[in-house]
């Protein structure tokens, strides 16, 4: 089997606080209280205090996750920085620009004004030459007669969605301003992942989306391809793509049916991106608020990287050393963390201390942890640590200082699939490369059981491995 | 102490998941009658 590596890897966010107010939560539970609607709105944050914000900045590589600052990190932030190695924060007076450039369907409209300054912002970008700056001006409307459109939705105050068909929910405006911003984060991390790893757009055979959105009109309710929307926005002329779907753990099978791809011959390059989630902004704003805390769900994340054949100095993809939870195995946490950190390196008779980095679920407890929902990762790490003694790799007395040195603090927005591994790509290719790290396990999990279908949750792990050359 | 009970189930991806609650509700003679597992992030 042909040796694969991940040769690039990118991550950017979006800050967008005025869309906060529509993710699913706020879009719930505002309207219930005129008090909380001027709380959240005095609670988002400035540009600056959200690039500022450390795990953003362990998000677009200015910082490895187990280097940041004691929490509270916003009280530890240092200055703001816009773009790091692997991308750049967005602000949302571009991202509305950014949202209008890659709107084939002109269904967001822009006042003249919002529509000025996003195309003057965007020209000045480094990546403008890839941005269709002229559909941010077609874009520029009298947004108060589209706000009158029949179930058009107002965004900002300078930005109004059109609904594409009035009678179909999955057409609706808020369904599709989602999409159009996971579509729009997705395109923006690829685009910055050919200008950082200067490949050529036209040698990108193949797209696999890995976000949690769901494409589609009533008769095919998530059973689009938001991949291929992406390649064409990032200018992939050659490529074709299509979405891969598992809840929050859609990365990692993304990740292996590509390598599987181009191990197989089918492919030469292939690109994993996948787009925010503007249904989770907001989501934990009752705690947030409770607590006297900012609105920290007010990015959106969006990643791309890319696969292909052995280049001799990538991590390369360890195809062989694949978990998956099945069917038949229990459903606790214990059991699935089993199917995904034991049993494929015990297969290779590998001990869990060969691994240097677990990266696992790792949301950004800061913003968990006032809601109630605890902090998730700490709770991987103890899993994996508490096997790693009951397998005999550790003594019981050694847990502490391998979820230290092996884990580390969860960084990532709380929308599942960028938390679940995927954030870690890139700093785990520097690992790898430039770092000292052997091994890092990249391990997902997803909770199939919200879409009512099954009790059952899923996950898949799979080895990433320092290249020795060929 | 559940015998002759109604039961609502509801687990937790990271913790016991709903059908196990559920079964061991079962067992201590409660009618369970609602089951569900939730992710609270």
């Amino acid at each position: 089997m042909p040796d694969v590596v991940i040769s690039a890897a990118s991550q950017v966010l979006a800050h967008v606080p005025s869309l906060a107010r529509h993710g699913s939560k706020p879009r719930r539970e505002l309207p219930k209280s005129a008090e909380q609607v001027e709380k959240f709105a005095a609670a988002l944050r400035s540009f600056d205090d959200a690039a500022a914000y450390p795990p953003h900045q362990a998000w677009i590589g200015n910082v490895h996750p187990r280097d940041l600052p004691a929490r509270p990190w916003a009280d530890n932030a240092g200055a703001p920085r816009r773009t790091g190695r692997f991308g750049e924060v967005m602000p949302e007076e571009e991202f509305l620009g950014l949202l209008a450039a890659v709107d084939e369907f002109e269904l967001l409209a822009l006042s003249p004004e919002t529509a000025k300054a996003a195309a003057a912002a965007l020209a000045g970008h480094p990546l403008a030459k890839a941005f269709d700056l002229d559909r941010i001006e077609k874009a520029a409307d009298d947004i108060e007669a589209v706000a009158a459109e029949p179930k058009a939705l107002r965004l900002t105050d300078g930005a109004v969605m059109r609904c594409a068909q009035a009678d179909d929910e999955s057409l609706s405006a808020h369904v599709l301003i989602d999409n159009l911003a996971a579509k729009a984060t997705a395109a923006l991390a690829l685009l910055h992942l050919l200008e950082r790893s200067g490949i050529d757009p036209a040698s990108v055979d193949y797209v696999l989306g890995c976000g949690e959105e769901a494409i589609g009109d009533r008769y095919q309710r998530g059973g689009g391809n938001l991949a291929k929307a992406v390649a064409e926005a990032a200018g992939l002329t050659e490529a074709s793509g299509a979405d891969v779907k598992n809840f929050c753990a859609a990365f990692v099978p993304a990740l292996v049916v590509a390598s599987s791809l181009v191990s197989a011959g089918v492919f030469g390059r292939v690109a994993v991106i996948s787009g925010g989630s503007m249904a989770k902004l907001g989501m934990k704003f009752q705690g947030h608020l409770a607590k006297g805390l900012p609105i920290m769900e007010d990015v959106l994340g969006g990643t791309a990287c890319l696969i292909e054949a052995d280049d001799g100095r990538s991590p390369r993809v360890r195809l062989d050393v694949v978990g998956r939870h099945r069917v038949s195995a229990g459903g606790s946490a214990a059991e699935v963390m089993k199917a995904l950190a034991v049993e494929p390196l015990v297969r290779h008779g590998m001990a869990m201390t060969d691994v240097d980095d677990y990266a696992t679920e790792l949301h950004n407890p800061e913003i968990t942890e006032p809601q109630g929902s605890g902090n998730v990762p700490e709770r991987n790490y103890r899993t994996i640590a508490a096997l790693s003694a009951a397998k005999g790799d550790i003594d019981r007395t050694d847990i502490a200082s391998f979820v230290a040195e092996r884990g580390m603090p969860g960084f990532a927005p709380t929308q599942g699939h960028l938390a679940s591994a995927l954030c870690y790509v890139p700093h785990a290719l520097d690992r790898l490369t430039t770092g000292d790290a052997r091994k890092v396990l990249l391990l997902a999990k997803g909770s199939l059981f919200l879409g009512r279908m099954c009790q059952l949750s899923d996950g898949m792990s799979v080895l990433l491995e320092r290249n020795e050359g060929r | 102490m559940l015998k002759g009970k109604k039961v609502i189930a509801v687990g937790e991806r990271d913790g016991i998941s709903g059908p196990a609650i559920a079964a061991c509700a079962k067992a201590a003679g409660a009618e369970v009658v609602f089951v569900a597992t939730e992710c609270f992030v």
